[in-house]
């Protein structure tokens, strides 16, 4: 895999995209996408509903495969090669709008089964790291629980704990809070403001503008499968450049 | 309470649940009464046929007949070979073993300690003991050809020997059915639409009797190892499409979640994706197997002594000619002691499963 390094060690991105292209059939969802994330920095996309940014985080684990241009994460280009995709998957945490627990096992299984079969930990050192990420997103309690009996948020909590596991380099969120109810929201939020404290790299889609303020170093504006502004939080909401994001924040924080 | 308000109060709540439950339309009215009528004529005939008026001891047909009930009696003096057919006389107690084996073996899969490895190591052992136990060769047990294995022990294991092997099969088929390469997709697709499109039947007379013509002739597989492998290739076709059905129920997320976890694809599936694909599957699985041991009844048309062509057999023998219904009822009853057997199972395993999920 080393020939597929590019930069030395330290100061190359964690995640570099230069000029993503994808095309659902003749629709094109990603027009000419680059970004570049730092180790350790925090990164929140927003965009209206269809503009690509879903499928741009999903592009980063190759849940989706991009046509054109190249990705690199932690210097391992993403290609066919099932290797590098897999090396790629067991460096990246990916936390979905819907969860996405396994139903089928109780809450210290889902989190123990990747360690144990992708990381080939012993079983018992698993469960004590399940358990210890178990605590860190206050939930050690429900850990002999099916995920069915959990809350929205409880749920969406064991599923960041389940990524955590895998000790990823990098985590992906994808509207991590859309799907559950207010009352929730604050929960989820609660952990993932306590991991980017921690100074794990993150990139987060949401609408949570509350969040951005708080963690982001910086905001991606998308809209219509193209990045428009990527800006640091602090002049994103002041002085935006576009007339498109100034359009969006007004829409988003208008009321 | 004294008694009589107790009666009271019996009669009065029965007459409150037969209103609810037997007359609360005239529709369920008209259907009570026409089925109590039903129940009237039909009951005390049969009772009198089976029970009252049958012949547990009688020498012959004849003598059966002259009391006008049922014919037990074939049943005492030909139940040997209805079980084991001409397996060798003095050596049915091997058979013998053999069904019990199988029961045991079946009733061990019920106990909830043993479920997982345990129960397949009891499984192979049974399995070995089985095939000891018919074949002989060993322990002083002279050896029994294959041809000489008939009745239940024929009809069982072909049940579970095809249920059992067909199962990994169909798993990759299924799965084959949905993989994103086209070969094997399309050779997935053709395999399972080819042995759905033609009758069991054909399929058995192709592998008993065309196969061999297209083999070399030192290459000789015994005739029930061919019909073992047919009715596996065969059952595989339809279990896979049982399964994909399953694997069709799970939503995209759980294979992304997986995926995302550094998964491979065969660790996805085995994993997170068919233990719940199976699961949902239950039901119309069972429904499957049920078949499956009910249509090894076919074997007899490629000359095979199965339970049902022990029975017919049984009855053209000149002492017991015409005891059909005797000898059907009996095999009837063995079926559905069988049949019934996996159906209360399916139930036992999804409310285990059940349990704690939703």
């Amino acid at each position: 895999m080393s020939e597929a390094r590019t930069a030395p060690e330290e100061n190359r991105p964690m995640i570099e995209m230069r000029n993503v292209q994808k095309w659902f059939g003749e629709f094109q969802v990603l027009k000419d996408v680059s970004l570049s994330v730092q180790r350790g920095e925090r990164v929140v996309v927003c965009g209206p509903s269809g503009s690509g940014k879903s499928t741009m985080i999903r592009c980063i684990n190759r849940l989706e495969e991009h046509q054109q241009g190249q990705i690199f994460v932690d210097g391992i280009e993403l290609t066919d090669d099932i290797r590098h995709i897999e090396a790629i998957r067991r460096e990246v945490g990916m936390v979905f709008q819907q969860f996405n627990l396994f139903p089928h096992l109780t809450v210290l299984d889902n989190l123990t089964l990747a360690p144990v079969w992708v990381r080939r930990m012993p079983k018992r050192e698993a469960e004590e790291l399940a358990m210890h990420y178990l605590e860190r997103v206050h939930i050690a309690e429900q850990a002999r629980k099916y995920p069915g009996q959990l809350s929205g948020g409880q749920q969406q909590r064991v599923a960041i704990a389940r990524s955590l596991c895998m000790k990823p380099q990098i985590m992906l969120f994808d509207e991590p809070t859309s799907a559950l109810d207010p009352e929730m929201i604050k929960e989820v939020l609660d952990v993932m403001v306590a991991l980017a404290e921690e100074g794990m790299t993150m990139v987060v889609v949401t609408h949570e503008m509350g969040f951005a303020r708080q963690v982001a170093n910086q905001m991606v504006f998308m809209d219509h499968g193209e990045i428009v502004e990527i800006a640091p939080p602090s002049s994103f909401f002041t002085t935006p450049k576009s007339d498109r994001t100034r359009l969006f924040l007004s829409q988003i924080l208008g009321h | 309470m004294n008694g009589a308000a107790t009666r009271a109060l019996d009669i009065g709540s029965s007459y409150r649940w037969a209103r609810v439950n037997l007359f609360n339309s005239w529709f369920s009215a008209l259907l009570t009464v026409a089925i109590v009528l039903a129940l009237v004529r039909l009951v005390p005939p049969i009772i009198n046929w089976a029970v009252l008026r049958a012949s547990v001891n009688a020498p012959n047909i004849g003598v059966c007949h002259e009391s006008g009930g049922a014919c037990w009696a074939f049943i005492t003096d030909w139940y040997r070979f209805l079980l084991f057919g001409r397996f060798p006389y003095d050596q049915q107690w091997r058979p013998a073993a053999v069904i019990v084996i199988f029961v045991a073996l079946l009733l061990a899969s019920c106990d909830r300690r043993l479920m997982g490895r345990g129960l397949a190591v009891l499984w192979i052992l049974g399995l070995a003991c089985v095939g000891v136990l018919m074949w002989g060769g060993v322990f002083g047990m002279p050896l029994v050809e294959t041809d000489l294995w008939n009745g239940l022990p024929l009809t069982l294991i072909l049940a579970v020997g095809g249920i059992a092997l067909s199962f990994p099969l169909a798993l990759l088929l299924a799965l084959g059915r949905r993989s994103a390469m086209p070969a094997v997709r399309a050779l997935s697709v053709g395999y399972i639409e080819i042995v759905r499109g033609l009758p069991f039947i054909v399929w058995l007379f192709m592998g008993v009797v065309m196969v061999p013509l297209f083999l070399p002739p030192n290459f000789f597989i015994p005739k029930l190892w061919r019909l073992e492998i047919v009715f596996i290739l065969f059952i595989a076709a339809y279990v896979a499409e049982v399964v994909r059905g399953g694997l069709q129920a799970i939503p995209r997320g759980q294979f992304e979640a997986s995926a995302a976890l550094g998964l491979g694809y065969w660790r996805q599936m085995r994993l997170v994706v068919l233990p719940q694909a199976l699961g949902i599957s239950i039901p119309p699985l069972v429904g499957t197997f049920i078949g499956a041991f009910k249509d090894t009844a076919l074997v007899t048309t490629v000359g095979f002594f199965d339970l049902l062509q022990d029975a017919t057999v049984g009855m053209n023998d000149p002492t017991w000619r015409g005891a059909y219904v005797e000898a059907y009822a009996f095999v009837a009853l063995i079926y559905f002691v069988f049949c019934y057997f996996m159906s209360r199972y399916s139930r036992y395993i999804e409310t285990r499963l059940g349990k704690g999920r939703r």
